[in-house]
């Protein structure tokens, strides 16, 4: 690249290349105008990032277009990178309008950058946060984005990102802090118990909200101290990153900072606080107080849990279940911080379910509620509970149900994830023609003896090893060979023993079938022999597998459809389900990857494969997954399978050569074929090579 | 070839002096009932729980000889019935460990069962139902227990490895202990005995202890042991700082993952 700087018409076509597609009609020059006095090299840069932008959403390339000059004056190419990654990031996951007023917000984004390098991320956190709070609790406390620190008693949420502390290092402690602390309210009853009834007395003051926030200083103070009878270091770390308590809470410390106290004792004090006009000095790592939501949340828990355990022990021998016997009802004791339930003097032990529920309602209400031990009617003893994504016929559409989870895309562009960007669904098979393997399986008689043939020389079997230096038995030709050569004056071998090997395969295969509509007629016919042929040869083998189809239909509605599960055994129902795979929509392969790839990298095998099967390039419907974008993306993905000990092999049925292919599966092996009818034949051999 | 009467049975060894073990239930009771009535035992529960120290703390109250065998799973019958060597030009039988206990009348205690190949427990079959009898294939020898004769197994059932199972017909021979750790205060207690520490920093080991077994199943197999507390209690009693002796008694030992290790390291610091 010449090291001259485009002139203004130069930059004006080059503007017209890569926003060509943009439905609006306005020039290119007053932006070739703005760009004309950059380096070549920034030109060209932001040329790349405006062609980036402008392929997500057009009007984005011509804000960054437009905006690129300024934004330069004040970032470098790497903040300029992310101050783009930024403004398409928002699009994804919050839309257009969002996207170019955070583009548009450059102070906003500078002062952000320029704290950044001292800012914590809850993004960076946030496991090792979510971890830490379930060691803390023991029961599971989720972990959200919000704008301010605040629990609902299920949730706590923080704030996306931290800068009040001058290093990152600091500002991650204070997350730490933070989320403690507010673990510490919901254990340490913040929010009231069944004797104490925190709304009733908050609603003695009109301004509620101040209210709250010398409730929440106080709290802070209280929970300190209760903290640090249980764990000091923690305690410790908090009192650290406060620094000395301000000197409008040194009363507060006095009469609050003891272990002994309860949410009673702040309550006392609140109404001397609320007496003055003042309000609570600002603490770091003390969040909000967001009563009502933790009022909804936690009734709706203890109804539940209430239940629960009501089921539990209705279930119980002697209690509610048999009429006549044991029509007391049980003792509850929760000495010491666990809940024990007796009958008739006997200790009586609940499901775990069960038992976590009890505790959870000790936690929140001090005790357990006496209508949890009337007895409840007969039925399953776990409220049932809204199943996810049920009732998701082949007509419902996805963006009205929530997806079974979301998984990241790369963006070869960006070189960058979109996070959560697909939307992933299993989706049961309505089952084929129940007859079908049957028939097929006739018509290739000779082809699946031999099949099975060939798998039976390979299954893990214990062989005997003669001639061992040790081992459970005396081989006898050994022995008799040894004392012969004794007998002649030679030297006897001294391994004269057998001992048996174990020959065990530790292998789970995972198939994933292409049910894109491209292979509507041979290609979908000869996947399914293939399978018929494939399920023979693994059964014979006895290794662990699973099959499942993909197809879908954009990024919002990724559809993978179990043929098999790992813990399905080949029966009528599995039959049924090969019949019935059929061509469907599209191949968005990246997603599929990545969500076979987790259910393998739960088996225990030692071994795990991943075979796909497929009729030529990833394509999806609308967006730009056709193309470069889909083969980087599966790419990708196939990568990720790697590093997770995952092996991938992928089968392609392509008449029209491969050139895409090696890049593709570059961190793959593959095998092409150029005709679908030789798939059945191949696939067993195939396997047969990769799995021996 | 001529094969000599068992002319090498393993020499068994006592427990001589009363091993450290804290009682949290009946379980005395119940396994000298069992003793009593020759039934056989099975002791689960989580790994450093005390299922080994608590066997050798029977044999010492029962006065038995102790054979331990740790299972694994190449572990096969010959391995713990016996088998024929060469020696010279003789074929010399030697009893395994179960044979060898079964003669002497002592305490036979399979750690960890479930790691033993399913066709080697199929072994214990006839030794853990009324009959007490010990085939020995090779020989065509049957070895009958007498009555201070007990078999112990231990297994873990923390494990949710589906090839981790025990077989309904060899559980169903056994009377089944359950343990697990024990109440904080008395975990406690045997922290500062065994680790020699002040109860203080026994009682915060067994705080760390607690936060980490709130983790099982969400990132962490295992939560730490009691037998993990007292490895970090004892570097505490030797001079070692108690977040360092922690962090490699307890942190490092529970896991590898850098995330997870990066939270055990917050809860250790949270209680220290």
């Amino acid at each position: 690249m010449s090291s001259r700087r485009l002139f203004s018409d130069e930059l004006e076509q080059r503007l017209d290349e890569v926003l060509f597609a943009s439905p609006s009609h306005r020039s290119a020059k007053n932006i070739a105008d703005g760009l004309e006095r950059l380096t070549r090299v920034q030109q060209e840069l932001v040329l790349h990032w405006i062609s980036v932008a402008a392929q997500t959403y057009a009007e984005i390339g011509y804000q960054v277009a437009s905006l690129a000059p300024k934004a330069l004056d004040r970032l470098d190419t790497a903040g300029f990178e992310a101050w783009v990654l930024a403004g398409l990031d928002a699009y994804d996951r919050k839309g257009g309008q969002l996207a170019m007023t955070l583009l548009r917000d450059l102070d906003g984004f500078c002062a952000a950058r320029e704290h950044a390098s001292a800012a914590a991320r809850l993004a960076e956190v946030e496991t090792r946060l979510s971890r830490f709070l379930q060691g803390l609790s023991g029961r599971p406390l989720a972990l959200g984005a919000g704008q301010v620190a605040h629990t609902d008693t299920e949730s706590v949420f923080l704030p996306a990102q931290l800068a009040t502390l001058p290093s990152a290092a600091d500002n991650r402690r204070l997350y730490k802090a933070t989320a403690a602390l507010l673990w510490a309210q919901t254990r340490y009853g913040t929010f009231g118990t069944a004797a104490i009834d925190v709304e009733a007395t908050l609603a003695r003051w009109v301004d509620r909200e101040r209210a709250l926030r010398w409730f929440a200083a106080l709290e802070a103070v209280r929970l300190e101290a209760v903290i640090g009878a249980e764990l000091p270091g923690l305690a410790a770390e908090m009192a650290a990153l406060r620094g000395p308590w301000p000197e409008a809470l040194g009363e507060a410390v006095l009469r609050l900072g003891r272990p002994d106290t309860a949410v009673s004792h702040s309550l006392t004090f609140l109404a001397d606080c609320m007496a003055g006009e003042g309000e609570p000095p600002p603490l770091p790592h003390v969040g909000a107080i967001d009563l009502d939501a933790v009022l909804r949340v936690r009734a709706a828990r203890i109804a539940r849990e209430s239940e629960t355990v009501r089921r539990a022990l209705s279930t119980l021998k002697g209690f509610g279940g048999r009429q006549g016997a044991g029509e007391d009802a049980p003792a509850v004791n929760v000495e010491g911080g666990k809940v024990e339930f007796s009958l008739d003097g006997e200790l009586a032990a609940l499901p775990p379910e069960a038992q976590a529920a009890a505790q959870s309602l000790l936690q929140d209400l001090g005790e357990v509620p006496p209508e949890c031990l009337v007895p409840a009617g007969p039925g399953a003893w776990q409220p049932t509970e809204r199943v996810v994504g049920e009732g998701g016929g082949e007509n419902a559409l996805t963006s009205h149900r929530e997806p079974h989870r979301r998984y990241d895309e790369w963006d070869y562009r960006r070189r960058a994830y979109r996070r959560g960007w697909c939307h992933l669904f299993e989706v049961d098979l309505k089952p084929g023609d129940p007859d079908y393997v049957a028939k097929v399986s006739l018509r290739n008689t000779a082809l699946i003896r031999q099949i099975r043939r060939r798998f039976e020389m390979l299954r893990g079997e214990d062989r005997l090893l003669g001639r061992q230096p040790e081992g459970e038995e005396v081989d006898i030709d050994a022995l008799v060979e040894a004392r012969a050569d004794a007998a002649s004056g030679a030297e006897p071998s001294a391994r004269l023993f057998c001992r048996r090997i174990r020959n065990e395969r530790s292998l789970a295969a995972m198939f994933m079938v292409d049910m894109s509509g491209s292979t509507q007629g041979w290609v979908n016919d000869a996947e399914r022999e293939a399978l018929v042929m494939l399920c023979e040869a693994l059964e014979t083998l006895g290794d662990a597998y699973a099959i499942y189809g993909f197809s879908g239909w954009t990024r919002t509605r990724c559809d993978i459809y179990p043929v098999k599960r790992f813990d399905e055994k080949y029966d009528a129902t599995v039959r049924g389900r090969v019949a019935a795979i059929e061509a469907k929509d599209y191949t968005r392969m990246g997603v599929a990857i990545r969500h076979l790839t987790r259910l393998l990298d739960a088996q225990p095998a030692r071994h795990k494969l991943l075979v796909s099967l497929s009729d030529g390039r990833p394509d999806d419907f609308g967006d730009e997954y056709r193309g470069h974008y889909g083969i980087e993306d599966t790419r990708r993905a196939l990568q990720e399978a790697h590093e997770r000990g995952v092996r991938s092999f992928c089968i392609t049925i392509d008449r029209h050569g491969a050139d895409y292919l090696q890049r593709l599966y570059g961190p793959a092996r593959y095998a092409v074929l150029d005709d679908a009818k030789k798939l059945p034949l191949k696939v067993a051999d195939l396997y047969r090579r990769l799995a021996t | 070839m001529s094969a000599t009467q068992h002319a090498a049975t393993p020499k068994l060894q006592s427990v001589e002096k009363e091993p450290y073990y804290q009682p949290i239930g009946g379980e005395i009771a119940l396994f000298e009932s069992a003793h009593r009535r020759r039934l056989p035992v099975l002791l689960k529960g989580p790994t450093g729980c005390g299922k080994t120290r608590f066997v050798e703390y029977m044999a010492w109250r029962l006065k038995r000889p102790l054979v331990t065998v740790a299972c694994h799973d190449d572990l096969t019958t010959a391995d713990l019935v016996g088998r024929y060597l060469i020696i010279g030009n003789e074929t010399v039988w030697v009893d395994g460990p179960l044979t060898a206990a079964v003669r002497a009348g002592a305490l036979c205690y399979l750690d960890e069962i479930v790691e033993a190949r399913k066709d080697t427990t199929v072994v214990i079959h006839p030794l853990a139902d009324a009959r007490r009898i010990l085939a020995v294939d090779k020989r065509g020898e049957l070895v009958a227990a007498p009555d201070d004769f007990m078999l112990v197994v231990s297994y873990n059932p923390g494990y949710q490895s589906v090839l981790k199972e025990i077989k309904p017909s060899t559980r169903q021979r056994f009377v089944a202990l359950e343990f697990d750790y024990p109440e904080a205060a008395v975990e406690a207690g045997i922290v500062a005995t065994e680790g020699n520490v002040d109860a203080e920093t026994a009682r915060r080991l067994v705080k760390l202890g607690e936060l980490t077994r709130n983790l099982k199943g969400a990132g962490l197999d295992e939560g730490a042991s009691t037998r993990l507390l007292v490895h970090a209690a004892q570097l505490i009693s030797d001079g070692v700082l108690p977040a360092t002796a922690c962090t490699a008694a307890v942190a490092r030992a529970l896991t590898d993952d850098p995330d997870m290790t990066g939270t055990l390291d917050d809860l250790v610091r949270a209680v220290f």
